[in-house]
């Protein structure tokens, strides 16, 4: 099981968590993980530790590509469209975005919530993505 | 004291498959033949890079002094991404202002592939904008596409709406020579034009096109001793993004947290851009006479002319359906036929913004003419978080 990426997301027992950062100093968590320093310019800290984030959120927004995304994205032969959704976490207010499992954009609206997953990009390796709550 | 524009030129926007330097070199004595100047007499030349043109396009600033003939002048080029007309104007502008030099010519062109931008070549998984291809697929359009639903969820607009927004700019686009969409368009045309990313159509969304335009600014001083209209650069605003930055940006994965108490006076990033332009000009948006807003896709023009103080937030669309933002309206936004009717040049588009203000302000866009236009604001944004706002005056 190769991850697409490492260190952004991990395959746990209770489910497919985001791995972000959280500063010790003023509290900020942020995604994609930084680890040299805080993104708020007030903090000076420069020790970010791992956070996990919250599994679901909330639509902030959706679409799909409708035509096959150039590399180096890989596409799926036949292709089919690919939905991607930005999602607002629950507690940490950070939008992340992510393709769709199982779902197109006539199932999707803004403010809908969806739970965290993951699935194989077209030529193997896994990345997260949204999918329906459970 | 003063910068001012003492002349512009654009090479019309196409594909027409030529070199890159073809379009700027072109632009250039066009905007020279106005200034009526000689290359000679320029001081300082500045090139807006363009990243998909080989080695020549990192260093547009000397290729174009070569190719219009090594005359000493100093040089620099830069890239911001859409931004990077902005950044050259802003260097130009710097210059003159810190009396380094009276007169500097300003010049971005760009030649692109067909289809979708791609990131550049190599495998760079540290890179944000390789990896949004790589993890997701997301394009451009995509973000466009994001921006566009949540506009309908949280305005109400309707992909009618957005259609409008085309069938506006494609009617001044097709009384603009310089535009590479000439033909008039109707809202069931937009509507009938595929799905490229929902909701958006093949006709919301901008192309990328080949293009080239050049400014010579020049000190007021200067620009007095040769006559002619004067049209001030009143502000140049190249603002960064404050944290928490809460909307998703092109190319990134997520916002900042929004549960981050933002700082005192912060604003979204957009509106950002053109606070700190009507800070630096002294002027409002209530004294604006016409804007060039990115309208990278049709609803995006509506969420800037929001951004920009146009109107309150929602009220967009309804100042679009009353014909206030078309030729003839009290607020005409993109009289040049904006992105829909040009397409993308990336370092061209800030520049020829700012020909699309001059020539307004100056009495001189013809057909496209807004009646005593005073004031005018362009606003765009590079990727990776580069503000870009200009303001002119007369």
């Amino acid at each position: 099981m190769t991850y697409a990426i490492d260190g952004w997301f991990a395959i746990e027992e209770e489910g497919v968590r985001l791995l972000g950062t959280r500063c010790p100093a003023c509290g900020t968590v942020c995604f994609p993980p930084r680890h040299d320093s805080c993104p708020d310019p007030r903090c000076t800290s420069t020790d970010m530790e791992v956070f996990r984030l919250p599994r679901r959120g909330r639509v902030w927004s959706y679409t799909n590509a409708c035509y096959p995304p150039p590399a180096p994205y890989v596409a799926a032969q036949p292709y089919e469209p690919v939905t991607l959704a930005a999602v607002e976490l629950d507690e940490v207010g950070i939008v992340v975005l992510g393709q769709v499992k199982g779902l197109t954009v006539d199932e999707l609206t803004v403010g809908m919530e969806l739970e965290l997953t993951s699935g194989p990009l077209a030529d193997g390796p896994l990345v997260w993505m949204w999918g329906r709550a459970s | 004291m003063s910068v001012v524009v003492m002349g512009t030129g654009m090479h019309p926007w196409g594909k027409w498959g030529r070199p890159f330097l073809d379009y700027g070199v072109a632009a250039a004595r066009e905007a020279l033949k106005d200034a009526g100047l000689a290359w000679t007499d320029v001081q300082f030349v500045v090139g807006a890079d363009t990243i998909r043109n080989g080695y020549p396009g990192f260093v547009s600033g000397a290729s174009y002094a070569k190719a219009l003939g090594w005359s000493g002048a100093r040089v620099a080029s830069c890239y911001a991404a859409c931004a990077s007309g902005a950044q050259a104007l802003d260097i130009a502008r710097a210059r003159i202002l810190a009396g380094l030099c009276d007169v500097a010519l300003v010049i971005g062109a760009d030649a692109t592939p067909k289809g979708f931008f791609k990131p550049v070549g190599g495998d760079r998984p540290d890179d944000p904008d390789w990896l949004r291809f790589r993890l997701l697929g997301a394009t451009n359009p995509a973000y466009f596409a994001l921006y566009a639903r949540r506009r309908m969820a949280v305005h109400g607009s309707t992909p009618a709406d957005f259609a409008a927004v085309k069938v506006k700019n494609a009617l001044a686009g097709s009384l603009n020579p310089m535009a590479r969409y000439r033909e008039r368009v109707t809202a069931e045309q937009v509507l009938a034009s595929p799905m490229v990313a929902d909701p958006l159509h093949l006709m919301d969304i901008c192309a990328t096109s080949d293009g080239g335009a050049a400014v010579v600014l020049a000190s007021e001083g200067y620009a007095r001793r040769h006559g002619g209209t004067l049209v001030r650069l009143a502000a140049v605003s190249t603002v960064t993004p404050t944290f928490p930055n809460t909307v998703l940006e092109l190319p990134d994965f997520a916002t900042d947290s929004r549960v981050t108490e933002p700082p005192p006076g912060h604003r979204p990033f957009r509106a950002a851009i053109a606070h700190a332009a009507y800070e630096e000009a002294g002027l409002g948006p209530q004294d604006v006479s016409l804007a060039e807003v990115y309208d990278l896709s049709t609803a995006l023009e509506l969420d800037w002319m929001e951004d920009v103080g146009l109107c309150p937030p929602g009220e967009a669309d309804k100042l679009l359906r009353d014909g206030q933002t078309a030729l003839g309206g009290r607020i005409p936004v993109n009289p040049s036929g904006g992105l829909a009717s040009f397409g993308e040049a990336i370092p061209a588009q800030a520049i020829a913004q700012l020909c699309e203000l001059t020539a307004q302000l100056s009495g001189r866009a013809g057909p496209r003419q807004v009646e005593n236009a005073r004031v005018g604001l362009a606003a765009n944004q590079g990727l990776f978080g580069h503000g870009s706002a200009i303001i002119a005056t007369r």
